[in-house]
């Protein structure tokens, strides 16, 4: 395992691929949630949130407004990482690797390489081994996880559909790597060189996935999480924590849809649980039926 | 006494697997707790790393944080990785207003001491009680510990860098915490020693 066996050395060294991935382990069974100012990250720490994503639009907006949508305002991200004790992320576009090297340089505790902010290559993803920083990517599919695990992310998460409020993407990309990684398991040495061509992946990490049964990397849900029962459901479709985005601050009471997302995550496989804290949450966001959604409009079709 | 000793992972949030893994490999039955009945009947709990006011949070909202204290005072042997640091200290610095601790240990801690993310480190360490050489010290956004009471034994400090000196381990009596992670690592012998407390306590 490429995480496992860094050479031992006797001064500290930094940004090692245990301490990039083992960050994200602090994360897991919690929720991140998208934030657009200080005051708003303030309520997501207070609702338990184990991180913010620090973006100037949620994807709710951006589908809205249109245009391009880029990283934020280095102003803005500074703001929410002045409000808060707890790690800060912030986006990048795909491929924008500036846009990363000025994200490090804020400080932002992980850099989202995303499909929800415009690509500024359709060719290439950034290459993530050059940061300090650790990345999350999102994935639709195995192969697709195992590329951006290869170009370096330090965790993944499904893409989802951003900013619809309708989880059935998400769904459909657990499922998917899910399920991915159990083929994997069933399969001898020899048809796993096959399995990599197929999968589009190298040849060790499928190799690995295979051995381990799941990624080299923790695993998160995002893209269409809006209630308490959204989230433990991608809990229970194994999913090692979520990403809230405009299902949060879009809704009409968002500290108590907030702490009800947290308390649902922590006890996904508790019904009770889940019923207990889905009262009285107010309006969930409208969200939009993602077969209506045109196929340029799909954000989990950015990337590759 | 057992000689495999029943010990839950505080299961809020958090890396849960890695200790129970961990935990495993030291010949130990790792359990997760998420509410106070299953609290009981354990020989010693581990609180994991993860992120510590969303730990707090959780446990203030489940009833968990009052049976915590109070297990924690009749002497239930607890180890705490990094968040688990933090819950453990009877005081912190940098934490949140309202954050509550369980406490235990007569310390002072500074959450996020080292920096953020990118400060984060893997440095060699000697940690005393730890057998075979140097412990590889897995440090994410990690405390430190400020200073301690007089009960409370030092097991390691930060060895070299800029914040060579800092203390990273400490015991006071059954009670045992770090900054860093050894459930990241693969190497046991942090959660072995824990477990040979867990053993002697019950003893």
């Amino acid at each position: 395992m490429s995480s496992s066996s860094p050479t031992p050395s006797q001064s500290p060294e930094t940004g090692t691929a245990r301490v990039k991935r083992g960050m994200a382990e602090q994360l897991k069974g919690g929720v991140i949630m998208d934030v657009v100012t200080p005051e708003q990250a303030k309520i997501a720490e207070d609702a338990g949130a184990v991180a913010v994503m620090a973006l100037e639009r949620v994807p709710a907006d951006i589908r809205k407004d249109g245009g391009v949508a880029r990283m934020s305002d280095p102003d803005m991200i500074e703001g929410i990482i002045d409000a808060v004790s707890i790690p800060v992320m912030a986006k990048s576009r795909i491929g924008h690797f500036v846009e990363a090297q000025v994200l490090q340089a804020l400080g932002v505790d992980y850099i989202d390489e995303s499909e929800v902010l415009t690509p500024a290559d359709e060719v290439n993803h950034s290459d993530k081994w050059a940061f300090t920083t650790p990345f999350v990517c999102g994935a639709t599919n195995l192969g697709e996880a195992l590329r951006r695990i290869a170009e370096g992310a330090a965790m993944i998460r499904s893409k989802g559909e951003a900013g619809t409020g309708n989880v059935v993407e998400a769904v459909r990309h657990m499922r998917q790597i899910r399920a991915d990684i159990r083929r994997l398991s069933t399969l001898d040495e020899t048809e796993l060189f096959v399995a990599a061509k197929n999968l589009q992946a190298p040849y060790e990490l499928v190799k690995e996935v295979a051995t381990l049964g799941k990624l080299p990397v923790v695993l998160f849900s995002a893209g269409g999480v809006a209630t308490p029962a959204d989230a433990a459901l991608m809990m229970q479709l194994g999913a090692e924590g979520v990403f809230v985005g405009s299902g949060i601050f879009k809704s009409g009471d968002p500290a108590k849809r907030a702490a009800a997302v947290v308390k649902a995550t922590t006890f996904y496989d508790d019904p009770d649980v889940i019923a207990k804290v889905s009262r009285g949450l107010g309006e969930a966001m409208v969200g939009i039926n993602c077969d209506t959604l045109p196929e340029t409009e799909r954000y989990a079709n950015r990337g590759w | 006494m057992p000689s495999t000793p029943v010990i839950g992972v505080l299961a809020l949030q958090g890396d849960v697997r890695e200790h129970a893994t961990a935990l495993a490999e030291a010949d130990a039955l790792a359990r997760p707790v998420r509410r106070p009945e299953e609290l009981d009947e354990l020989d010693g709990l581990v609180i994991p790393g993860g992120e510590s006011t969303t730990m707090s949070k959780l446990a203030v909202a489940f009833g968990l944080l009052g049976p915590l204290r109070e297990k924690v005072r009749e002497g239930l042997p607890v180890y705490g990785s990094c968040a688990g640091m933090i819950m453990l200290a009877d005081k912190i610095l940098d934490g949140r207003d309202d954050q509550e601790t369980v406490g235990g240990i007569d310390m002072t801690v500074r959450r996020n001491a080292f920096g953020r993310q990118n400060d984060s480190f893997e440095a060699m360490l000697d940690v005393e009680g730890v057998e075979g050489g140097p412990v590889q010290g897995v440090f994410i956004r990690a405390p430190w510990v400020e200073s301690v009471g007089a009960q409370v034994r030092v097991l390691a400090t930060v060895p070299s860098g800029p914040a060579a000196g800092h203390i990273v381990a400490v015991c006071q009596d059954n009670r045992l915490a770090t900054s860093f992670h050894p459930e990241l690592t693969g190497d046991h012998r942090v959660h072995a020693m824990f477990t040979d407390m867990v053993r002697s306590a019950a003893r």
